[in-house]
């Protein structure tokens, strides 16, 4: 025998289950880990998310308090405090202690994290690098829980290492966290401390304090209003892939296929539904476990052909133009700030909003070129800013319409801010990392009409501003040569030069800096009779 | 002493105006003629420029204007002190006079002379007084020589026995009193050198005639001399220029006066000057061609703009002079006849183009 047939039970041998934390370390560039720097700043966006996401859930104006602390060289101790409801003691070490464990991956609706990946993975990357267990606490209003728990890899179960239980006399809820991971700590563009900065921009009903290696910092509350809870919607025909309908026909409680199409799916009601099966050949009486890969396949496509009416956009919870304006001016102390809501728009059955601000002067950076503050769902998105729909639809504004210089193909020039918030049940990023919204042509159009709603308004503001400095400039000009005239005039008439200053000075004050033969913007000397 | 109570009482006009207007609490004004080509007509039958009516305001609270406007009012209060003083200054002494720093600031009333010389021009159109009456002299330039004597300032000069150097020509000529002019015509050279030339070669003895020369565009008081010689005497006025596009236009100030200067044109002006070289013909007659220097985009700019002003659009023998000079492509110095030889420009080219009647008018 020259060569050994590898028999079908070896091979099953050598298959084994692939546990999540091999997964997890094939795939850390996926999830936000590639390297010391990233997965210091996701460690913590992965906790604050969460915080602030059960926060809105529970109707609570969100305290989150961050600590980051180098214990050893690029060790650091992270630690992540809420004012949320807090999590029962039986799902405590499940919610961080598992992976894909969550409450939001089933579901659609508007939310920052939905994958169950976020907390769990941090806690496995902390642990993974410096072998020590995450210490949480969690109180929903009765006794306070404090656990150490580490993940078992191989099972992805929750391993508790200890659990103390106290009194809670304060009536405290939340959750703390705290995890000591490898990492490298920056100051900069891409930092905690900036993260922390544009979340609070973006959530401006948070109050964040940031004790961090450079020192402590509070991002103050600069609302008292949170912004309506988002309301969970089905899925729309449109916006559904062969692999999720897969999916879906397996997990339906419906008993037949009319049935699943008209329950498991937003605005598909009998007629739509009939229509569909009609299309795709398939009887509406067969149960979707019943469906081949094949007849998912033609019901899929039939599902696009059909004409449907939009799927309903109160799932969405944008910040509404109040509340951006108020959180773009508290963070970079500018002078004007304007912000707007567009009505909600759908891309490929998926409904989303756009909303964006610009602000203008103030602190804001003298020299270069505008700042690009990018929003999903109200979570900053620090990295892989050029692949970006936003910066597409910035650079594919015409901002020298309003007031602004721009060279083609660039952000605009001058003391400018500029927020984009794409709100959806659904981001499109561009890649598993999560830090660029793809350019759909219906997501571009929708940003530069809020981009251009909102130059419009600022433009009014610059403008005027641009004319009341020119204004200020001609006065002082006017000013310097007043008592020059006035001494050429005394040589000349005799007349007293002080009382000459005054008259000149009181046109000056009367008329402000109106002046003859300006108006017409003619500051040549224009001829006032015939040849 | 008449005209310089009524220059003064000018002057305090314009001031008064000035003032009554902040008085008023307007904005200040001044009306000022025109003085750019828009403003010039060209008068075909008194073979002049003249000044057209067109007027412009100017304010004082103008970002464009109040320089101009300062600068203005401050000539006129210069000019009063002059007067009042009995002393005269030079352009360049005016423009250090007027000359200061506004406090606070690193702006000069005055920066560069052009700016103090137009303003002066400005207060001759505003208040009809001429720089003479103003008591502000142009730089003296020029000379002259010929068999003239006249009375300047109670001396009697001879033009004929000045030595090398020739009389050099104020920049005020009105008070000069001719004794005794024994001459038949004036030959004008653009070109001081070319003066020195004919003047060495005794060519105003030789031709019976005047030489008188600037070095460049003529001043006023060469101007102004050349009109009333030629006026009192009815002396013919030659005009040798370089060939270019500027020669001609030098040319032309002579004898129809300029754009800046055309509401005196009938002080200055002589229609009856004729062009005596060096034109285009000459060139090929003399074969100065290898003399030719290449125009450069400037002067090709210059000979478009003369060739079509008003005095020249409709002269035939003008515009076959341009179409020439475009076509040779470059300008040729008089100083190039020296190729022909030392004394050739005296000996020949003069007597020989008076001689034949070889004329541009």
């Amino acid at each position: 025998m020259a060569e050994r047939i590898i028999t079908a039970e070896e091979l099953a041998q050598q298959l084994r289950a692939v546990s999540v934390a091999e997964f997890f370390e094939k795939n850390r560039h996926l999830l936000g880990y590639e390297n010391p720097t990233k997965a210091l700043i996701t460690i913590v966006k992965e906790f604050v998310d969460n915080s602030l996401d059960a926060c809105e859930e529970a109707r609570i104006l969100p305290d989150v308090k961050v600590v980051v602390r180098e214990v050893a060289p690029d060790r650091f101790k992270v630690r992540v405090e809420d004012n949320g409801p807090g999590i029962v003691e039986e799902k405590l070490s499940l919610a961080f202690g598992k992976l894909l464990y969550g409450s939001k991956f089933h579901r659609l609706k508007m939310s920052r994290g939905t994958q169950g990946l976020g907390a769990s993975g941090s806690i496995l990357y902390s642990q993974l690098t410096t072998g020590k267990p995450a210490k949480v606490t969690s109180s929903i209003g009765k006794d306070i829980h404090e656990i150490e728990l580490m993940i078992d890899v191989n099972k992805n179960e929750p391993k508790i290492i200890s659990h103390k239980q106290e009194k809670n006399p304060n009536k405290w809820h939340g959750i703390k966290i705290e995890v000591e991971t490898e990492g490298r700590y920056i100051e900069g563009k891409q930092s905690v401390m900036e993260y922390l900065r544009q979340t609070a921009m973006c959530n401006p009903y948070a109050k964040i304090i940031y004790d961090g290696p450079a020192g402590k910092i509070e991002f103050e509350r600069g609302a008292k209003e949170l912004p309506p809870l988002p309301r969970e919607i089905k899925p729309h025909p449109y916006g559904v892939e062969v692999g999720l309908l897969r999916r879906m026909l397996a997990g339906t409680n419906s008993r037949n296929l009319t049935g699943f199409l008209t329950s498991d799916f937003s605005r598909v009601g009998r007629n739509s539904a009939l229509e569909i099966l009609k299309l795709a050949k398939l009887d509406g009486n067969k149960k979707p476990v019943d469906i081949t890969h094949d007849e998912t396949v033609e019901l899929h496509k039939a599902m696009q052909m059909v004409k449907l009416i939009g799927p309903p956009t109160d799932c969405l919870s944008p910040l509404g133009e109040k509340l951006l304006e108020e959180g773009l001016r508290k963070e970079t102390k500018a002078e004007f700030v304007v912000a707007v809501t567009r009505p909600p728009s759908v891309y490929r059955g998926n409904p989303f909003e756009i909303e964006c601000a610009l602000a203008f002067g103030g602190e804001l950076p003298q020299e270069g070129g505008a700042q690009l503050f990018r929003f999903a769902n109200k979570m900053p998105l620090l990295y892989h800013a050029s692949d970006c729909a936003t910066t597409e639809s910035v650079i594919d504004t015409d901002w020298r319409r309003y007031a602004f210089s721009q060279s083609s193909g660039q952000l605009p020039q001058g003391q400018l801010a500029i927020l984009i918030h794409f709100a959806s049940v659904w981001v499109p990023y561009t890649s598993e990392g999560k830090q660029a919204i793809a350019n759909y042509e219906e997501i571009i159009k929708e940003m530069k009409l809020a981009l251009q709603e909102a130059g419009r308004q600022l433009a009014i503001y610059v403008r005027r501003k641009h004319k009341m400095k020119e204004g200020q400039m001609r006065r002082e000009l006017f000013e310097k040569y007043i008592p020059e005239l006035a001494e050429s005039l005394e040589k000349l008439t005799n007349d007293k030069k002080e009382k000459l200053i005054a008259g000149l000075e009181k046109i000056v004050k009367r008329n402000g800096v109106k002046t003859d033969g300006e108006e017409t913007g003619n500051d040549k000397e224009s001829e006032t009779t015939g040849k | 002493m008449e005209k310089k109570q009524e220059t003064i009482k000018n002057l305090k006009r314009l001031g008064s105006k000035v003032t009554g207007d902040i008085e008023k609490g307007e904005n200040p004004s001044l009306d000022v003629p025109i003085r750019t080509l828009s403003n010039v007509k060209y008068d075909p039958t008194r073979k002049m420029i003249t000044m057209g009516s067109g007027m412009a305001k100017r304010y004082f609270f103008n970002v464009g204007h109040v320089r101009k406007f300062v600068q203005t009012v401050e000539a006129a209060a210069l000019a009063k002190e002059l007067n009042e003083m009995n002393k005269h200054l030079s352009l360049r002494e005016a423009f250090y006079r007027m000359k200061r720093t506004l406090p606070d600031s690193n702006i000069n009333l005055v920066d560069e002379q052009e700016e103090s010389n137009e303003a002066i021009e400005d207060l001759e159109l505003i208040t009809g007084a001429s720089r003479e009456l103003l008591h502000v002299n142009a730089n003296k330039l020029g000379s002259i020589a010929g068999k003239v004597v006249i009375e300047d300032k109670g001396d009697v000069i001879d033009w004929s026995k000045l030595g090398s150097g020739g009389w050099s020509i104020p920049s005020n000529v009105e008070d000069i009193v001719f004794k005794k002019v024994d001459a038949k015509f004036i030959i004008y050279l653009e070109k001081a050198a070319e003066w020195e030339r004919l003047h060495e070669d005794r060519v105003w003895e030789k031709l019976n005639c005047i030489i008188i020369s600037s070095q460049g565009q003529a001043t006023r008081g060469i101007r102004r001399l050349l009109q009333r010689l030629h006026l009192e005497y009815k002396l013919p006025v030659y005009i040798l220029v370089d060939g270019d596009p500027w020669g001609a236009y030098i040319y032309s100030v002579i004898k129809y006066g300029s754009i800046s200067l055309a509401h005196i044109s009938q002080e200055l002006a002589i229609p009856g000057a004729r062009m005596l070289g060096l034109t285009a013909e000459d060139v090929v007659k003399y074969d100065l061609k290898k003399h030719i220097i290449k125009f450069e985009e400037v002067d090709i700019k210059r000979l478009e703009q003369v060739k079509n002003y008003d005095w020249f659009k409709d002269n035939k023998e003008w515009q076959k002079q341009f179409k020439l000079w475009k076509e040779l492509n470059g300008k040729v110095e008089l100083a190039a006849l020296a190729s022909k030889g030392i004394t050739f420009i005296s000996d020949h080219y003069i007597p020989d183009k008076i001689k034949n009647k070889e004329f541009l008018d």
